[in-house]
């Protein structure tokens, strides 16, 4: 999923639930007390089936030495934890858990921090060119990823691509035909400006739309009390917009941190396996070099590590989630 | 109150220059394969097409199965992304409006579901559908494609629901509708943007995913376009004209989709996102 970086105009919508929520019930919950479970047996089930079924074979592979040979052959090897232990006790695994805790975070600061400013200055821009820029965002966002990165490819081409021409014009004559896949640090360079490229459209459209809906009384009364624009962000729309930036700032982490075809599509990994983050890596120990128990043992350790990057938003959700239960028995 | 000049004039600067910025790598694509090879391959860029061709287009559209890849994607996406708002919508109606034991648990579940690493558990669907005997088939795809998409979905719409008065709903039950009916007569109308608005995320996963569909359906003519435009970079290596036509052929659908959903999705969103 793109989502990488690509998604739809809607998270807003999410945050919002993390706020106010459902209105207060109570009624006609008495009638029907299977309903809820009628309703939701469908998405629990296709969950079930295709998710979770594929989780249990996962973790069942992932005490398997499972090769090429076993594949064909439908032979079964049980290792136990040893797919476990080789991998918690290699070094690779851990710089790369590293890695890819540090790209995702730079990443989503990033695409955060810009997104904000340039939803704000859609808000400030008058309608021809605030028009202009939307459907500037909106096709950045629309292009599938695979087809983006295909263009990055050619745009950071190094003896035709335009980047290193303008970078020589401008006069930095060392880069005429630099190779930008050459290093880890410029491969890096490369990915985030395509990630963030593609994810900033979503949190400033969605930034400039969930503007909209706060109060002018609010400003007007900031503005009263002299605040200058830093503090009218801080004090007005940071708190008011609150869930929605949680909820992005969750968005984005998962997007960024599950990135592949992205990272994949641009050098593999390389060099040297130096821009491998956590789900690229398990693809190549996995896929690519066909230890499929080794693979599935790695996505799996790339979800607790995904659960505990994100483990505080979950908790939050939850919380808000058991506190308007209580307040609706409450009335 | 007025902004004095040079602050607007600052603003609109800034702002060009963002617009410039995200458009160019679509522009620039779009331009590369209009133009003729001598032109792409050229000591300084060319950045206008003049010497427009169609002949990069042709090689795109004349690579094997190119229609029956392109019908394959359509079929799929389109249902996955359907299958998924309906299952979804049900779903979230019951999240948002009902109150019922293990709510939060099932909450959960989809929140984590959204985490799911589809591309490193490849492996384990590969095995679930080969044992099935289901490799090459459309069917597999679409149901592993709309759960790819149905917790976002989900998750999604349950904001859109919790923005629809409910007291839009009571008094429609007041003048004698059962609840079904004014589900579909009264709140599934004032939903139509937000369904819009999460579709499009559908369409775009769906359209795009590349690793399951390379390891299911490797059949010639059985897969779907990603698989298409992965073949340009590898056989075709260097020939950026070709690869630029077919990633342009293939963004065309979304980009159109997209500004002619976007709109109403934006629009839908900040009428319905009044309450707090």
């Amino acid at each position: 999923m793109q989502l990488d970086g690509a998604a739809a105009a809607t998270d807003q919508a999410a945050a919002r639930t993390g706020k106010g929520g459902a209105p207060p019930c109570g009624r006609g919950s008495r009638r029907g007390r299977g309903a809820p479970y009628l309703l939701l047996l469908p998405a629990l089930l296709a969950t079930a089936v295709f998710l979770g079924w594929p989780m249990v074979r996962n973790l069942v592979l992932s005490f398997q030495n499972l090769n090429m040979k076993e594949l064909i052959q439908h032979l079964t090897e049980w290792v136990g934890t040893g797919n476990y232990r080789e991998i918690l006790g290699s070094e690779q695994f851990w710089r790369v858990t590293l890695r890819t805790v540090v790209f995702t975070a730079v990443n989503v600061v990033l695409i955060m921090v810009l997104g904000t400013l340039i939803g704000l200055l859609l808000a400030r821009l008058g309608k021809t060119m605030r028009l202009a820029l939307s459907v500037a965002l909106v096709l950045a966002w629309a292009m599938p990823v695979i087809a983006a990165t295909t263009v990055f490819q050619w745009l950071f081409d190094s003896r035709y691509g335009v980047v290193n021409w303008v970078l020589d014009a401008a006069g930095w004559h060392a880069m005429t035909d630099y190779d930008w896949v050459g290093t880890q640090l410029s491969t890096f360079f490369v990915i985030t400006v395509m990630i963030v490229w593609q994810s900033l459209p979503f949190v400033a459209l969605n930034l400039y739309a969930a503007t909209t809906t706060i109060p002018k009384e609010l400003y007007e009364a900031a503005r009263m009390d002299g605040a200058g624009t830093w503090q009218v962000f801080a004090s007005v729309t940071f708190p008011f917009l609150r869930p929605f930036f949680l909820a992005t700032t969750f968005l984005e982490v998962i997007w960024v941190f599950k990135a592949f075809p992205q990272i994949f599509a641009i050098n593999q990994g390389g060099p040297d396996r130096l821009t491998e983050t956590l789900p690229i890596y398990a693809f190549t120990e996995g896929v690519g070099n066909l230890h499929f128990g080794m693979g599935a043992a790695i996505s799996l350790l790339t979800i607790v590590v995904l659960l505990a990057m994100t483990a505080h938003y979950l908790r939050l959700t939850l919380r808000q989630e058991a506190q308007e239960e209580h307040e609706e028995a409450a009335l | 109150m007025k902004r004095s000049l040079a602050g607007r004039i600052w603003l609109n600067a800034t702002a060009v220059v963002l617009a410039i910025g995200f458009v160019f790598p679509v522009y620039w694509m779009f331009n590369t394969a209009f133009k003729p090879t001598r032109d792409i391959l050229s000591e300084d860029p060319v950045w206008f097409p003049f010497h427009g061709t169609f002949e990069h287009f042709a090689t795109a559209v004349h690579a094997p199965d190119f229609w029956t890849l392109a019908g394959n994607s359509v079929v799929v996406t389109v249902l996955a992304v359907a299958l998924s708002l309906v299952i979804a919508l049900c779903g979230a109606f019951a999240l948002t409006r009902m109150r019922f034991k293990g709510r939060k648990g099932i909450l959960l579940t989809f929140m984590v579901a959204q985490m799911a690493p589809w591309e490193v558990m490849v492996i384990s669907v590969y095995l679930i559908v080969r044992d099935a005997d289901m490799l090459n088939s459309l069917v597999p795809l679409t149901c592993f494609y709309m759960l790819m998409v149905l917790p976002f979905t989900l998750l999604t719409l349950r904001g859109y629901v919790a923005a629809v008065p409910r007291e839009l709903e009571e008094s429609a039950m007041v003048d004698g509708c059962s609840r079904r009916q004014a589900f579909l007569k009264v709140v599934f109308p004032l939903l139509a943007p937000g369904l819009m608005a999460t579709s499009l995320f559908g369409f775009i996963t769906a359209w795009h995913e590349f690793p399951l569909v390379l390891v299911l359906n490797k059949e010639p003519g059985a897969g779907t376009l990603p698989l298409w435009l992965s073949q340009f970079q590898t056989r075709f290596g260097d020939d950026w004209g070709a690869t630029m036509a077919a990633a342009s052929l293939f963004a065309v659908p979304i980009l159109l989709l997209f500004l002619f959903l976007q709109r109403k999705a934006v629009g839908g969103l900040t009428s319905g996102a009044v309450k707090g």
